[in-house]
């Protein structure tokens, strides 16, 4: 959620249960504007909140002008101080990907992994078992960065893209009307595009080249269940 | 041809962003003072009476000294094939539209078209960047390329769109632009020679204006031309991109010209969508005005739930999402003496067992019989105790009709355990899974509901205390005290003790033991009082396979404290924080379950409340993974009546058969001889 219209979004994303006592707004409320001045960044981004046992992180990203460059993570566990996390490499991914169970809200908690490892010494091959220490830090980069590929959306027509590259946030956006936003067509993955180039000639024909540069939802896996479009006044 | 096929790589090449460029004439672009001639170019090509495809964008200068482009019109008028450039300033542009799509252009566009003078150019547009001033917009990809060509190669024109237009597509226009203008420099001056070339401009810019004039001579009957009412459809076609649009082209001009006429009509059209939220909120909008009336109406009266049923307590359990609708769940405990009626589903089904075998009895050929004995239903609790201590009610939406979920029985429970499905939000969607759920959505959410409720719902300690009764120790062996009452005396717990140790908070929700129900249930007991009822035969059988002892299934008692909950793979069951770290004395204490992921518990020391925002799943680390099917069941005893054997080949018949002979002869013999025997014995 935008820095700017923070308490608004906090309100209608509360219908899943998940909210945020009026201190932590507030405090939020300042120190992204605080992030947003030292960083220089364009745009601020509350993330969300991971839970943890102990404590739970706060996360918020900041963007530059081009939405679609590599985002800066940040985050905080009250609120009022935000340290930067690495960005996320393949390296990490598959070094967390055993790591299971919940964050325990303790950034310098190391995951303990035994994995079997065979050394060469020489010519002999042999096991050994290994003990990796997984820093909860690194876990935390590549958790935000699965849920980002993986959940990101943003409607259709909310950014374009000029012809020298990059993305810029749509002025003119007036959001969807009722029937666009049934269907999931009209949302994109706010990442990099993968499946562009699968597709047909016929298809991107159809195409408007400034606002359909990136992943529709209408293909992920698995249909029916991946992604529902709910109305209403309820959530 | 090798223009067209350069100038299809060209198009190739142009990337994807730049492929329809397509922009709106306005009739009014009045700029036009000269209509665009379709002309074929080559001498192959004869006079072309439509729009042919491969139409071009025009575009239209925003410099003064060029002329602006205008539109294409689709006429046959032949011409002759090259036309030099005119040293006049007045550019008289042609365009030759090659498709039957032609897009009028806003004349404050940039137009660049380079004049080509050549027989061998098909439909081209070529621009020309003599102004220097590519078209400010945002899409002006057009604008980088075929720029400053001085040969007449061949470029596409990309019609730039205009700022009010970001929402438009352009279509590739491909024209044969002729063009002088003093100003474009940059055609190749290899084009014919001016000389001939004075005389047959100015014919053919007669004979665009004709044909022009032609198109816009308005009907006599209904007041239309054929140019705007051609430009119309166009527009209306490249609007909604409908399949096949060739085919329907005579609807779509009908629909065209109708619309025409019903213009005035058009607000009926503006219709609002009807959408359903307001509705739902003219619905709630009664329901709130009419809070203090008596005389309720009797639709009103469902979503009143505590005026449409006898109520005593009723409590906002809380919410568990769903991938349709939400649902919102109220528990409710009814007053004395209202309980509602039971069912008597079980009573039919053991009904209808009995008959089954009693028909296999009468059969002749009795089939070998199944011994296998299904695992005996668990009765129900009752109501009011245990798992259905309390009744559900839930609503999609604040509003709407309460709906009362059904009684949960123990197989929901166990076999709800078993399985992981969301929730849709229609409770009539039939649980399609392995084990097979008995019910709908309604008992699978009850059964979550229940599972909920007793795992997460904790109370201060000495909240609650049990109540005194006399015959407690006769009913302990059942399984624990059942009741509790609250605690007049109770005083309060600090709220940082609250959150510090677990031990301070206690269920108060009897825990649903494996069997799926909170009393246990002894079902040896009932097999004795079963064996009784059925006939000898079966009664044998039946001893024969008399279940192993189960062993009683005891759970934690009531009121436990939380910190004897089992952990998770070291994950501690329940997490404590403090709602704000900033004002720590007016905090309260809240508990979030971990095994429940959106159960909590809050407390400000004196009161508590619990409630639950969910999916309505368990926590589990690991996916979810169907458990396997059991392995085939062994049905009969194998014996030789059922035993396949082989059939005997030939031999061991013939084999057979001779040996009985063999032993029909010597029983003969046995017998002759005895009676030989006999009558020797009585001739003695």
């Amino acid at each position: 959620m935008d820095a700017e219209s923070l308490l608004l979004s906090l309100e209608l994303a509360s219908g899943s249960g998940q909210g945020l006592s009026p201190d932590r707004r507030a405090s939020l409320l300042t120190s992204l504007m605080l992030v947003k001045r030292d960083y220089r960044y364009d745009r601020v981004l509350f993330w969300g909140r991971i839970l943890g046992l102990v404590a739970d992180y706060y996360i918020a990203q900041g963007l530059s002008e081009d939405q679609l460059a590599p985002r800066k993570t940040l985050y905080s566990l009250n609120c009022m101080e935000w340290s930067l996390l690495p960005p996320a490499t393949d390296e990490m991914m598959v070094q967390t990907s055993v790591v299971k169970g919940r964050f325990t809200g303790d950034p310098s908690h190391e995951y303990e992994h035994t994995e079997l490892q065979k050394v060469n010494d020489g010519e002999k091959v042999f096991e050994e078992e290994v003990v990796v220490q997984i820093k909860e830090e690194t876990r935390l980069v590549s958790i935000i960065d699965q849920i980002d590929k993986a959940v990101s959306v943003i409607p259709r027509g909310a950014l374009f893209k000029t012809p020298f590259g990059p993305v810029h946030v749509n002025r003119t956006f007036e959001g969807l009307s009722l029937s666009q936003a049934k269907k999931l067509s009209s949302y994109f993955h706010f990442r990099e595009p993968v499946e562009l180039k699968n597709k047909t000639l016929l298809e991107k024909a159809d195409l408007d080249p400034s606002l359909d540069f990136l992943d529709s939802l209408e293909h992920d896996i698995p249909k029916g269940c991946g992604w529902t479009a709910l109305l209403g006044a309820d959530f | 041809m090798e223009d067209l096929t350069s100038l299809k790589q060209e198009d190739n090449q142009e990337p994807e962003e730049a492929e329809q460029p397509w922009e709106e004439i306005t009739a009014a672009s009045s700029q036009d003072p000269v209509p665009g001639l379709p002309e074929p170019l080559e001498s192959e090509q004869g006079p072309e009476t439509g729009l042919q495809p491969g139409s071009s964008p025009p575009q239209s200068s925003q410099s003064r000294t060029s002329t602006p482009l205008n539109d294409l019109t689709g006429l046959g008028a032949s011409s002759p094939p090259s036309f030099p450039q005119e040293p006049t300033s007045t550019p008289s542009t042609l365009a030759l539209a090659r498709q039957d799509l032609w897009s009028p252009w806003k004349s404050d566009k940039t137009t660049s078209v380079i004049p080509e003078a050549r027989t061998a150019h098909s439909n081209h547009l070529e621009q020309s960047s003599d102004k220097g001033e590519s078209a400010p917009h945002q899409k002006c990809q057009s604008e980088g390329n075929t720029f400053q060509q001085s040969q007449q190669t061949k470029h596409h024109l990309h019609e730039p769109k205009d700022a009010s237009h970001n929402n438009s597509k352009l279509k590739e226009l491909r024209l044969d632009i002729f063009q002088e203008e003093d100003s474009n420099s940059n055609y190749d001056l290899d084009h014919p020679e001016p000389g001939t070339s004075e005389v047959t401009p100015n014919m053919l810019e007669i004979a665009i204006q004709n044909a022009k004039a032609y198109l816009l001579k308005t009907s006599s009957k209904s007041g239309l031309n054929l140019y705007d009412h051609l430009s119309n459809m166009l527009t209306k076609i490249l609007d909604e991109r409908p399949e096949n649009a060739v085919d329907i082209i005579e609807n779509i001009s009908q629909d065209v010209k109708m619309a025409h006429f019903s213009k005035k009509l058009d607000t009926l059209q503006n219709e609002y969508e009807m959408l359903p939220i307001y509705e739902t909120a003219e619905k709630q909008k009664a329901l709130f005005l009419q809070g203090n009336l008596e005389g309720a109406d009797q639709e009103l009266e469902d979503e009143i739930l505590t005026d449409a049923h006898p109520i005593q307590r009723c409590r906002f359990w809380g919410k568990i999402l769903g991938l349709e609708m939400n649902y919102i769940v109220a528990e409710v405990e009814f007053r004395e003496g209202e309980d509602e009626e039971e069912m008597e589903e079980e009573d039919v089904t053991e009904e209808r067992d009995n008959g089954d075998s009693e028909a296999d009895e009468d059969d002749e050929d009795e089939l070998p019989k199944s011994l296998y004995k299904a695992p005996q239903a668990i009765p129900k609790e009752e109501s009011r105790t245990g798992a259905n201590k309390y009744v559900y009610f839930v609503c999609n939406e604040p509003g709407g009709p309460w709906v009362k979920l059904p009684s949960v029985t123990p197989a929901q429970i166990v076999i709800a355990r078993k399985i992981k499905k969301f929730f849709t939000g229609r409770l009539d969607t039939p649980i399609i899974s392995y084990p097979p759920f008995p019910g709908n959505e309604s008992n699978y959410l009850r059964a979550q509901i229940a599972r909920i409720s007793a795992g997460t719902h904790v109370s201060p300690l000495g909240f609650y205390q049990f109540g005194e009764e006399e015959g407690e120790e006769e009913e302990e062996v059942e399984g624990g005290r059942e009741s509790f009452e609250e605690n007049p005396d109770f005083e309060g717990i600090q709220v940082t003790d609250l959150v510090e140790s677990l031990s301070n908070w206690v269920h108060h929700v009897q825990h649903i033991l494996p069997q799926g129900r909170c009393n246990w249930f002894n079902p040896v007991q009932k097999n004795e009082e079963e064996e009784e009822e059925e006939d000898e035969e079966k009664e044998e059988e039946e001893k024969g396979e008399e279940p192993d002892y189960i062993g009683q299934e005891v759970g934690p008692p009531l009121l436990t404290p939380i910190s004897e909950d089992l952990e998770i793979q070291n994950i501690p069951p329940w997490t404590t924080r403090l709602s704000s770290n900033l004002i720590p004395q007016y905090a309260i204490a809240v508990l979030r379950s971990n095994l429940w992921p959106g159960a909590y518990a809050f407390s400000n020391g004196k009161k508590f409340e619990n409630f639950y925002i969910g999916w309505g799943h368990k926590y589990s680390p690991d996916s979810y993974t169907p458990p396997v099917p059991p392995p085939v069941y062994q049905e009969y005893p194998s014996g030789p009546e059922i035993t396949e054997m082989d059939d005997p080949s030939v031999e061991e018949e013939q084999a057979f058969r001779a040996a009985q002979a063999a032993a029909e002869l010597a029983a003969e013999e046995n017998e002759e001889t005895e009676e030989d025997e006999d009558e020797e014995d009585e001739y003695d």
